[in-house]
């Protein structure tokens, strides 16, 4: 098939482009790896219509946006399909879909990709029944589960918060928030402003808090050194808070230290990047419109920067709007005006990000572990291994993977890369901009031969929205 | 280990998938994915490492850290995350790397 504009990923940032970019009369395909719209932030939202655990902004303000995607007409949508390989200077998408392959055809390609949430290498995070705390969000979303027993979330950042509710909701009664980051985080913060534009916000976390405290949440603040022991799966959480250590009984222990850009994609595709030190993480070099450094490939949402969900789709309908333009469908003064009031709303929802970063910036150990933790979970590499290899003479990731497999197994440096990275910049004494980012290449998921070789593009479903 | 909560989300019967988690049956709500499964399945890993042979489950969920691979439907190295539950899928621990010949999987 072939169309103007091929989206990668159905979050608000893909379902808001596409949107946008059907009501402009673009011919648009959606790709998502996921079964339904929603992305990770409101994955599996139709589904869980009505479950009191989630209700408030993901119910509402994420139902109503599935809806007005599966409304709109002239959208492509392919779900449960992974793009594999891109050809940006030909306009061809490779992607895999139940155990076949096909190839879509654009004129543009708009990646909104989206965030993971940043891994946090620690003391046994290996160890079975320790999990990301978004993925213990996306079991309540999408199957309504919860942890039994003790359970623990450790780290920090908004999701800290709103997952804590939501488990207290759903009916967790032993839960404890080990809350990281050091004592005076919140002056540096305040000083970072925009709180009066972005009140709207901070009220709905001030507000998670309360909901936390009126339920009996234990929280324990400035805590460092985490540690999670078990033989064969964790049961127990160790940690430090001042000079005094301590120990909680744990079954499940949920990590979280904020989201940063899956930039998976667009360094396979060679894109500029930055390094960005606010929120310790690469992003795609942007414009004002999503624009990359290759003419027909733009970036919209967490995957260009972590701004959240309502930024996000601001995003996707800029980057749709410019699109639309690109492709000779609207002019520069039409373009500009239609962009106005998206460009005010992406504008209020990043007011708060200065703040964010400074109150929820990641400690020092999070980029640099200490020498026995594992990094490379794939390979089981260690803090201390790639060290060493740094200190033999590994200028950085893609040599750290020579030296020691770190980044070569099945994720490809998804979880490791950053790390790795951090390591090598602390051990050399130098930027993350010298030391460089690992270099993927398609398939950008592991695929069999079997799906190679399985060319059916009528095997497509073909899904519209 | 998980629980569901049919209180909050109650699943008529045919919205439940009945799956098979080394064996097990499992009850899923349709639309999840077989790595929900194992967490309800209680089974104490989805693999082992090819490294070290230490154990695993799910832990991003989202299809970025590939701790959740496993055999699924007979066919090894699979995203469990990235699958949705079907009918009678037999979802089955995987011990280190997957057997790339039939003599090495004897």
């Amino acid at each position: 098939m072939s169309c103007d504009l091929a989206i990668v990923g159905a979050g608000p940032a893909g379902m808001a482009a596409a949107i946008e970019a059907a009501a402009l009369g673009l011919s648009v395909a959606v790709l998502d790896e996921q079964p339904a719209p929603g992305g990770q932030v409101f994955r599996a939202v139709e589904a869980a219509a009505g479950d009191p655990a989630l209700a408030g902004e993901f119910l509402d303000a994420g139902g109503a946006l599935a809806d007005a995607f599966r409304a709109t007409k002239g959208i492509a949508y392919r779900p449960r399909t992974t793009l594999w390989h891109l050809d940006p200077d030909a306009g061809v998408l490779s992607v895999a879909s139940d155990g076949a392959t096909a190839e879509i055809e654009a004129r543009r390609v708009l990646l909104a990709t989206g965030a993971q949430e940043r891994p946090v290498p620690i003391p046994g995070w290996t160890l079975p029944g320790v999990m990301s705390a978004g993925a213990a969000q996306i079991l309540l979303k999408t199957a309504g589960a919860v942890p039994e027993g003790s359970v623990v979330i450790a780290g920090q950042g908004p999701l800290c918060w709103l997952l804590a509710v939501q488990l207290l909701r759903a009916g967790v009664e032993r839960l404890t928030l080990l809350e990281t980051g050091a004592g005076g985080a919140l002056r540096d913060a305040l000083r970072a402003g925009g709180l009066w534009t972005g009140r709207r916000l901070l009220a709905k976390g001030v507000a998670l808090m309360r909901e936390t405290r009126a339920r009996g949440l234990t929280v324990v603040r400035n805590v460092r050194d985490l540690r999670a022991e078990g033989d064969g799966r964790i049961s127990t959480m160790r940690w430090r808070q001042g000079e005094r250590e301590h120990a909680i009984a744990c079954d499940t222990l949920l990590l979280h230290e904020g989201v940063i850009p899956s930039t998976h994609i667009t360094r396979a595709l060679g894109l500029d990047h930055d390094w960005d030190e606010t929120q310790l993480c690469w992003r795609p070099r942007l414009d004002a419109w999503g624009a990359t450094s290759h003419p027909a490939v733009a970036v919209a949402g967490d995957g260009g920067g972590i701004g959240g969900w309502e930024a996000a789709a601001a995003g996707g309908r800029l980057a749709a709007i410019e699109a639309a333009h690109r492709l000779g469908r609207l002019d520069a003064a039409a373009r500009d005006a239609r962009a106005a009031d998206h460009r005010k709303t992406q504008r209020a929802a990043l007011a708060l990000r200065p703040f964010l970063d400074r109150l929820y910036r990641p400690g020092p150990g999070i980029l640099a572990p200490a020498d026995d933790t594992i990094v490379c979970r794939c390979e089981e590499i260690t803090a201390g291994q790639i060290r060493g290899a740094a200190r033999l003479g590994a200028a950085g990731p893609n040599q750290v993977k020579a030296f020691l497999r770190a980044g070569m197994g099945p994720c490809q440096g998804r979880m490791c890369g950053t790390v790795v990275a951090g390591l090598i910049a602390e051990t050399r004494g130098v930027s993350m901009e010298t030391v460089g980012a690992l270099r993927p290449r398609a398939p950008f998921k592991p695929m069999t031969v079997g799906e190679l070789a399985n060319a059916r593009p009528e095997a497509m479903p073909e899904l519209t929205a | 280990m998980f629980r569901r909560r049919p209180e909050a989300r109650p699943a008529p019967r045919d919205r439940l998938v009945e799956v098979f988690v080394a064996g097990r049956s499992v009850r899923v709500p349709d639309g999840a994915s077989a790595a929900a499964a194992v967490l309800l399945s209680g089974a104490p890993a989805i693999r082992t490492t090819p490294v070290n042979g230490a154990p695993r489950l799910p832990y991003c969920m989202i299809g970025i850290c590939f701790d959740c691979l496993a055999e699924i439907d007979g066919v090894a190295n699979r995203q469990a995350c990235l699958v949705p539950v079907a009918p009678g899928m037999r979802i089955e621990p995987q011990a280190g790397a997957r057997a790339a010949r039939i003599e090495d999987a004897a």
